[in-house]
């Protein structure tokens, strides 16, 4: 029915479905209309419409409230709820953020790394991902999270697997990659499954309820032990991140700048989600799972993946281990099962992304110059490509952690963490594995400014609809090394929302 | 807000903005409007705290303005405006940029209220510095510029250190007056030790000066050490042991100064002698010597960068700074030679230079505290200084044999910034009171009295004489091509020596472990690359079956430990 033009206040209370209907019909629009530049119009108008939905949603819900919305007017727990808090507001926003500033780099991007005509299909993917990262994040019900995770997954293969036309092995990566994803996705909803058997409802906030009653079943510890092992798999926990340096190396630039930066992200936030408010915070605790397998698994994260990262000839297989390590700091603040800890990873997941999507676009634009992300080939190039050159330097020194960079806020909320439990220990641990991360980062910089070039060959800078996207993330992995209002808040609010109180306690009184 | 916008960041956003601009004079002309925009804001900041932040829970105070910061953000800024000035026909990017973030870093480091921030811009003031001793673009400069930064940053580590153990001691971070006693304080007093060049501790200043360019000497000059001065003032006032210290660091530069051969070097060693007044006088601590200290800080700037310009113009012209080579320059650079004599009479203190204002001050403070050996070991020194700077800075330079050499007279931009800093000397020299009037407190303080006069020009025309006849008897040191050996020997050349002299057996004792130890880290480093490199069984990433054995691995482990803990 046609109802006249709809006020945007007419439309607030609809603002938790709209952020994943919007780009979820863009989507099939984009492929029906068949002409890139609307294609791309359509990608880029529902990408900001979610950013604008999601920073409203945050604004609201940051004071510790909760909005529930049913679907289709079926109140939970048989209908689906979208309830957003303070900590999926927060994930909500990076992902819609980062895609915002990604899209319209991808425009150019993709020029030279995927044939015309699968163009308007790359939009499709990429908005179907994009819905399936935010759907996955912002649903209140366990089975709709698995739905949405293969909704991202599956788009995710196809979109790595359209870098096949600049390197072929992006077939395979996208290949291995969808093989375990689909293993991972499996684990995920067996333990979904054995939940449901237990306790007939698959409402996250409804199971968060009844769970502790159920606290030494067997049937729910193998149910989280699965659902701890699926997502650890979709976000690259140590031993299971074999498909991730493949699959970010080989996928479009765009796309690893986009993945980089949301995908894992996402997966980290279903993982909290799960421990500390669906299984509650003492059942997770007592199961040891944290102290035995995440902390150490995170610890070796930093220092293996860094070591990895140190070897790696390809930039960009270099900045995916380089994440692999990131990661690791971000498990580490789950590990310490604290307000602090929670805090810290919540706060690295916006750092992370916004310094990592800001590398690896600078590295995009290298391949879109050079065709080659080879670093013995970028020698030189900080004469020939300063803009982008620099932009490498600038986030390179805050994926390190330098102070007045975003990743120092990060690491400095980890050690804090660290300190508060009195783990001096950690805290140096901490330290030491940011020191290989110079090492990383310096090869890279002693190879742009330091090394004489190869050949004669002349490399033009790379052009401004490149250089504005990343250069907007660089100065944001700076401005919020310096004000932290925003992200600290936010992420502190998000502590709150995973630990807080009794996940149905603050609802509406249902 | 916008009153207290911190002046630093100016200095930054030209430094961004030269990139930008074409080569040439466009980029000299920013360089020279930006010290002026900023020292025109100094000028009117109001006082207070202006410019607050806070990361986490740590306050930060960006501009905390008072007497003291701003009479050294000024002279700061005219420091940056005279050295740019100098370097008008500079066309080199690296040593611009360098400046202007040296000297914001400088300039913000004054007005940082807490010693987060304090921190922050003195790290930078090293890093900044140190590419103004790397152009020169020598192996030597480069090895000189790694030494150099090696030291700075390791006063900012203490820095850093003595910060965090007094935060967790005391929960303040406000920069303000400090007592040595604690770790903490120690560690802070070391770290401005450091960079005011404490004896044993100053050899970084004569390796690394003389080292930069032509340019870069006379920027070095003024900020680093005065930056030091200015924290010791802030911090350490009225520390007793600084007296001490600072007595031996006027003194002991003299020997080397006279028997140094570069004149810019002899330049450092009396840079560090005049450092050892500042320090003197902040040991003092009372009002008046503060202000002595503050003056004499002001005026040193002035002079001393008017005699690295001289001299570096000199150089500019003919290719070398040594004794031994020139001579009888004043033939064609007689305008150099001018402003050379108006530096070498303001450090040496006569009457209606500007020496002589800030001097007086710190002479007459130590004599009012009863500090009377600290007062005849200053006086001493001040006579040292006229031996080696006043006269023989302009005599072998400008006089002497004639070397034979007829440079041209300096470029038009240098000698106007000599001229200015020449004419700042003199101006100040003959009427003190407006520099007087900005001092930190208020001086009720008469300088030309008739002891005053009599005393310092008692004490110049004996000095003078002592050069004189030193020099016909032919005892005075000439300029010799020498090289001499200061403390840093000891460290940089004797302790290698003493370790292999020890004898064959430890030397091969030695050489074993060196050799173990390499292979033990080579073996380290191709263990890692075994494993973790490319090839390596961790850096693998094709199969997909060793990840379902992970998977599997992983939820075992998971379930495992799920039930033990829970039975």
């Amino acid at each position: 029915m046609f109802s006249g033009p709809l006020t945007f206040a007419g439309l607030g209370p609809h603002f938790p479905i709209l952020q994943v209907v919007i780009p979820l019909i863009a989507a099939p629009l984009a492929v029906f209309i068949g002409v890139t530049s609307i294609a791309f119009l359509l990608a880029f108008a529902a990408s900001i419409a979610s950013l604008i939905i999601s920073y409203s949603l945050l604004m609201q819900v940051i004071d510790g409230s909760i909005i529930s919305y049913h679907i289709g007017g079926w109140a939970p727990p048989w209908g689906i709820e979208y309830r957003v808090d303070a900590a999926n507001a927060f994930v909500l926003l990076i992902i819609s953020a980062i895609s915002t500033v990604v899209l319209p780099y991808a425009k150019t991007s993709i020029e030279r790394e995927i044939r015309a005509s699968a163009h308007t299909l790359f939009y499709a993917c990429y908005l179907l991902c994009f819905t399936g990262l935010l759907g996955m994040v912002i649903t209140g019900d366990a089975f709709n999270v698995f739905v949405f995770l293969e909704i991202s997954s599956l788009s995710t293969y196809v979109l790595v697997a359209l870098g096949a036309e600049r390197d072929k092995r992006a077939l395979t990566a996208a290949f291995n990659y969808l093989i375990m994803g689909t293993i991972g996705a499996t684990f995920f909803v067996i333990g979904l499954g054995l939940l449901y058997m237990m306790t007939g409802t698959l409402n996250m906030a409804d199971l968060g309820e009844r769970l502790p009653a159920l606290s030494d079943n067997r049937t729910v510890q193998t149910a989280f032990g699965f659902i701890v092992v699926g997502m650890g798999l979709k976000l690259a926990i140590y031993p299971l991140h074999l498909w991730l340096p493949n699959a970010y190396t080989y996928a479009p630039s765009a796309v690893t700048a986009f993945l980089a930066a949301t995908a894992t992200k996402a997966a980290i936030y279903v993982l909290m989600r799960f421990m500390f408010s669906v299984f509650a915070p003492d059942f997770t605790a007592a199961t040891g799972a944290l102290n035995l397998i995440i902390l150490p698994f995170a610890v070796i994260a930093m220092f293996a993946a860094s070591i990895i990262a140190v070897f790696q000839a390809d930039l960009k297989k270099t900045l995916a281990y380089s994440s692999i390590a990131q990661i690791g700091y971000m498990l580490l603040g789950i590990g310490y099962f604290s307000h602090s800890g929670i805090t810290a990873t919540m706060i690295h997941l916006f750092n992370h992304a916004v310094t990592k999507a800001a590398l690896f676009m600078a590295v995009g634009a290298i391949i879109y110059q050079t065709g080659t992300s080879f670093i013995p080939k970028l020698a030189g190039l900080g004469k020939q490509m300063p803009w982008t050159s620099a932009a490498i330097v600038a986030s390179g020194l805050s994926l390190i952690g330098i102070p007045g960079t975003a990743g120092f806020i990060s690491k400095w909320v980890l050690i804090n963490g660290a300190f508060e439990k009195g783990w001096w220990w950690m805290a140096m641990l901490i330290v030491a594995s940011s020191l290989i991360a110079v090492i990383y980062v310096w090869q890279v910089v002693e190879t742009l400014y330091l090394k004489k070039p190869v050949g004669d060959v002349v490399v033009k800078e790379a052009p401004l609809s490149l250089l504005i996207p990343t250069w907007i993330l660089v100065f944001a992995s700076i401005y919020f090394g310096l004000d932290t209002e925003l992200t600290l808040s936010s992420a502190r609010a998000a502590a709150d929302a995973l630990l807080g109180a009794a996940p149905l306690a603050a609802g509406a009184g249902s | 807000m916008a009153d207290g916008f911190p002046v630093a960041f100016l200095f930054f956003a030209g430094a961004a903005l030269l990139c930008i601009l074409p080569k040439g004079n466009a980029r000299a002309l920013l360089l020279l409007a930006i010290p002026v925009i900023a020292g025109y804001i100094i000028w009117l900041l109001p006082e207070g705290n202006l410019w607050s932040t806070s990361i986490f829970e740590l306050n930060l105070e960006l501009m905390r303005v008072d007497r003291l910061s701003r009479i050294f953000a000024l002279v700061f800024a005219l420091a940056a405006f005279l050295g740019n000035l100098y370097a008008w026909h500079m066309r080199d990017m690296v040593q611009q940029v360098g400046t202007l973030l040296y000297a914001g870093s400088a300039i913000g480091a004054v007005f940082a209220g807490d010693l987060v921030t304090l921190f922050l811009y003195w790290e930078g003031t090293a890093i900044a510095s140190v590419f103004l001793i790397w152009a020169r673009r020598t192996e030597g400069a480069y090895h000189t510029g790694m030494r150099y930064l090696i030291v700075q940053i390791g006063s900012g580590v203490l820095l850093l250190a003595g910060t965090v153990l007094l935060w967790r001691e005391t929960g303040s971070l406000v920069f303000e007056s400090m007592t040595l006693g604690s770790l903490a304080t120690w560690l802070i007093f070391i770290a401005f030790g450091i960079k005011c060049a404490f004896p044993l501790l100053h050899n970084w200043l004569q390796d690394a000066y003389p080292a930069a360019t032509i340019t870069g000497t006379v920027i070095l000059s003024a900020f680093t050490t005065k930056l030091a001065v200015y924290a010791l003032a802030r911090g350490f006032a009225g520390t007793e042991l600084l007296i001490y210290i600072g007595a031996v660091m006027a003194l002991f530069p003299i020997f080397y100064a006279v028997i140094e051969n570069d004149l810019r070097r002899v330049l450092v060693y009396s840079l560090n002698n005049q450092l050892g007044f500042m320090v003197v006088g902040i040991g003092v601590g009372t009002e008046l010597a503060l202000n002595g200290t503050v003056t004499h800080a002001f005026v040193h700037i002035l002079y001393k960068a008017l005699l690295l310009m001289s001299i570096g113009a000199v150089m500019f012209r003919t290719g070398t700074a040594k004794c031994s080579e020139l001579g009888g320059l004043y033939k064609t650079m007689p305008l150099t030679m001018i402003f050379c004599v108006v530096g070498a009479a303001s450090i040496s203190a006569f009457p209606l230079f500007s020496g002589f204002v800030s001097k007086s001050l710190i002479l007459s403070a130590s004599v009012d505290e009863g500090y009377y050996i600290v007062w005849a070991m200053l006086l001493f020194a001040s006579a040292g200084a006229l031996l080696y700077s006043g006269i023989k800075i302009p005599y072998f330079a400008f006089f002497a044999q004639d070397s034979g050499l007829r440079p041209k007279e300096a470029p038009w931009n240098m000698l106007l910034a000599m001229g200015i800093a020449a004419f700042l000397s003199i101006a100040i020299g003959v009427y003190p009171a407006p520099l007087y009037a900005m001092l930190p407190y208020e001086l009720d303080y008469v300088l030309y009295t008739t002891p005053h006069v009599v005393t310092q020009l008692q004490l110049l025309f004996f000095s003078a004489l002592a050069f004189t006849v030193l020099q016909r008897t032919g005892i005075y040191p000439q300029g010799l091509r020498s090289i001499n050996l200061d403390t840093d020997w000891t460290y940089r050349r004797l302790l290698p020596k003493i370790i292999s002299a020890v004898g064959k057996p430890a030397a091969r004792l030695w050489d074993a472990i060196v050799q173990f130890s390499l292979r033990r880290i080579n073996n380290i480093i191709s263990g890692l690359y075994r494993t973790h490199g490319p090839e390596g069984p961790i850096a693998k990433a094709w199969p997909t079956g060793s990840m379902v054995l992970w998977i599997a691995i992983l939820l075992a482990a998971t379930l495992l430990v799920s039930f033990i803990d829970l039975m």
